[in-house]
C-alpha cells in the first residue's frame, strides 16, 4: 500500500522561529528570515513531522493528509 | 584561528550584578570562536555571534546527551550532567518527553491562564500595600507569582513550596553551595517529586487535568516515559517554572528603576509593555555565565571556518547573540520602543525554553499591574545597596526593597 502524501504548512504571521521544529525535523524545516517554513509542501509521511508539529509553542504547524485534508497534527 | 588567540578562563569573570561582559564585544568582532577552560572538565568553544549561536542550538550534530555522567566533559558545574532530564536529552527520548508537555505550554493554553495571574498579581499588591512602604518586591510579588502559577498548572499545593523552594538556589549553582549541598538538595526534590507521584498514584482522581496527573497517568497507563523520567521532569518543571521568571520579574524592575525615564516612559506608553518585555528579555542577563550548557559535536564540523572535532564540547552565549551589533541596531541600549527584535533569550531549537509563553504572560502582566498600580515606584535603598544573588546560574536581587 503507497502511503497517501502529507501537506505541511508554517503559519508564518504565528511562528515566532523558536527553531524546535528545525531541531525536531531537521530534513523538513528551515529557518528563513526568522521564521520556520516548509521546505517541501507535500510529503511522504514522517513522523517527525507530527513531533515538530506537536513540539511547536505556537502550534504554527499543520499536518494534513494531502488528499482528504485531515488534520494529522497538531492535537487540539 | 588569529595568531594572538588564547585559552581563556570562563567564565570570564565574577559577574556584577546585571553588567554584560566587554569581552563578549571583542570577541564577537575578533574571535568568533573562542578557546575557553571551563571551571570543571577542560577546555572548549566559546560561540558569540547571534548566528553561530543559532546554528549550534539548532543543529542536531551538537549533542547535550553526549555530556550525561561525563567528568571528563567541559563544564561550569560541579556536577557531571545528570540523565532523564529535558535539558540533557536529544531527539528522539528528548521529543517523546517534551511532547508529554508541550500542549500545556502552547501560547493559546498559557493564555487561558493570564486572568488567573493577573489576579494572583492583584492579591500580591493588595498584600505589598498592606504591608507599606517600604517592602520586599521579590519575597511579595516576583517570587509568589510564577510560584503558584507552576505549583497549580502541575498539581501541587502551593503550601508545599517550601519542600522545593529550599532546595531551588542548590539545584542552580555554580559556586554558592558545596558539590555535598548539591547532592543533598537533589536528593530532596528527588524524594519530594517521588512523594507526590506516590500520592497521586494513590488518589488519581485528584486533578487528572493537571500536568501531574498527565504524566502520572503516560506512565502507568501508557508507559511513554520511566519513573526516573516522571521525577526528574516533575523537578525541572518546578524550578526551572519558578526560579527564572521570579528573577527576571525583579531583574527588569530593577532595570526600569535604576535607568533614567525607563520606568515614567512606559508608565505613561502603556501599551508599549509586550515589546517592552520582549526587549527586557533581549537585554537584561540573566543567566550569571550565559553559556551554561555545553553541546558535543556528535562528528567534525567547521564552525567560523575552524574545525571542531567530534567530542569537542561548544558553549553559547546567548547574550551575546542578544547584543550582536549586525542583527540588532543600538544592540547595546535598552529601546522600549524598539521594531526588531528576534531575540534568543529563550534559546533556539529543540530546548527553546518550554515555558516561554508562560513567562512572556506572568512578566507582562506583572509590569502593567505594578505601572498602573505604583506609578511612582522606586527603590527604597541606594542602587548600590541593592543585595544579588552570587554563584548561581541565574542573576537577580535576592531582595528588592521598593516604595511607591
Amino acid at each position: 500500500m503507497t502511503a497517501q502524501q502529507w501537506r505541511v504548512t508554517v503559519e508564518r504571521a504565528t511562528c515566532i522561529g523558536s527553531g524546535v521544529c528545525v531541531g525536531t525535523a531537521a530534513t523538513h524545516f528551515t529557518i528563513v528570515e526568522e521564521r520556520s517554513q516548509p521546505n517541501a509542501e507535500l510529503i511522504d509521511p514522517d513522523d517527525a513531522v507530527l513531533d515538530a508539529a506537536e513540539s511547536c509553542p505556537m502550534e504554527a504547524i499543520l499536518v494534513r493528509a494531502a488528499q482528504t485534508g485531515e488534520v494529522l497534527a497538531p492535537e487540539p | 584561528m588569529s595568531v594572538d588567540s588564547e585559552v581563556r578562563n570562563y567564565p570570564f569573570g565574577i559577574p556584577v550584578r546585571l553588567e554584560i561582559d566587554p569581552l563578549l564585544t571583542t570577541l564577537r568582532r575578533e574571535e568568533p570562536l573562542a578557546r575557553v577552560r571551563m571551571p570543571y572538565g577542560g577546555e572548549g568553544w566559546l560561540v558569540t555571534r547571534y548566528e553561530d549561536v543559532r546554528f549550534v542550538l539548532a543543529d542536531p550534530r551538537f549533542s547535550r546527551a553526549a555530556t550525561v555522567g561525563r567528568e571528563d566533559m567541559p563544564r561550569m558545574m560541579a556536577a557531571p550532567g545528570r540523565p532523564n532530564t529535558l535539558l540533557s536529552m536529544d531527539a528522539p527520548h528528548h521529543t517523546r518527553l517534551r511532547k508529554l508537555v508541550a500542549k500545556a505550554f502552547t501560547s493559546r493554553r498559557v493564555e487561558q491562564l493570564r486572568p488567573r495571574a493577573q489576579r494572583i498579581v492583584d492579591d500580591c499588591l493588595d498584600e505589598l500595600e498592606k504591608l507599606g512602604a517600604p517592602a520586599d518586591l521579590v519575597a511579595n510579588l516576583a517570587m509568589p507569582l510564577p510560584v503558584t502559577i507552576i505549583c497549580e498548572m502541575l498539581g501541587v499545593p502551593p503550601s508545599d513550596q517550601h519542600r522545593f523552594r529550599d532546595f531551588s538556589d542548590a539545584a542552580v549553582s555554580t559556586t554558592a553551595y558545596t558539590v555535598e549541598e548539591v547532592a543533598a538538595a537533589r536528593v530532596g526534590l528527588e524524594t519530594y517529586l517521588a512523594e507526590v507521584v506516590a500520592e497521586r498514584r494513590a488518589d488519581p482522581t485528584g486533578g487528572a487535568d493537571d500536568l501531574l496527573g498527565a504524566l502520572v497517568a503516560a506512565r502507568d497507563n501508557d508507559d511513554r516515559l520511566t519513573e526516573a523520567e516522571l521525577v526528574q521532569l516533575g523537578i525541572t518543571l518546578l524550578i526551572a517554572g519558578h526560579e527564572t521568571t521570579a528573577s527576571q520579574i525583579s531583574n527588569f524592575t530593577y532595570t526600569l528603576l535604576t535607568m533614567p525615564g525607563q520606568w515614567e516612559l512606559l508608565r505613561d506608553n502603556p501599551d508599549l509593555v509586550p515589546g517592552a518585555v520582549e526587549e527586557l528579555l533581549r537585554f537584561v542577563q540573566l543567566g550569571s555565565g550565559g553559556a551554561a550548557f555545553g553541546r558535543v559535536a556528535t562528528e567534525d564540523l567547521e564552525l567560523c571556518g575552524v574545525t571542531v572535532r567530534a567530542g569537542e564540547t561548544v558553549f553559547v552565549n546567548t547574550q551575546s547573540a542578544n547584543r550582536d551589533e549586525s542583527i540588532f541596531d543600538t544592540a547595546g541600549e535598552l529601546d522600549l520602543a524598539r521594531g526588531h527584535n528576534p531575540h534568543i533569550a529563550f534559546g533556539h531549537g529543540v530546548h527553546h525554553c518550554l515555558g516561554a509563553q508562560l513567562a512572556r504572560v506572568e512578566l507582562q502582566v506583572a509590569l502593567a499591574s505594578m505601572l498602573r498600580r505604583f506609578p511612582k515606584l522606586t527603590l527604597a535603598v541606594p542602587v548600590e545597596e541593592v543585595p544579588f544573588k552570587t554563584g548561581l546560574l541565574v542573576r537577580g536581587p535576592r531582595s528588592l526593597p521598593v516604595s511607591w
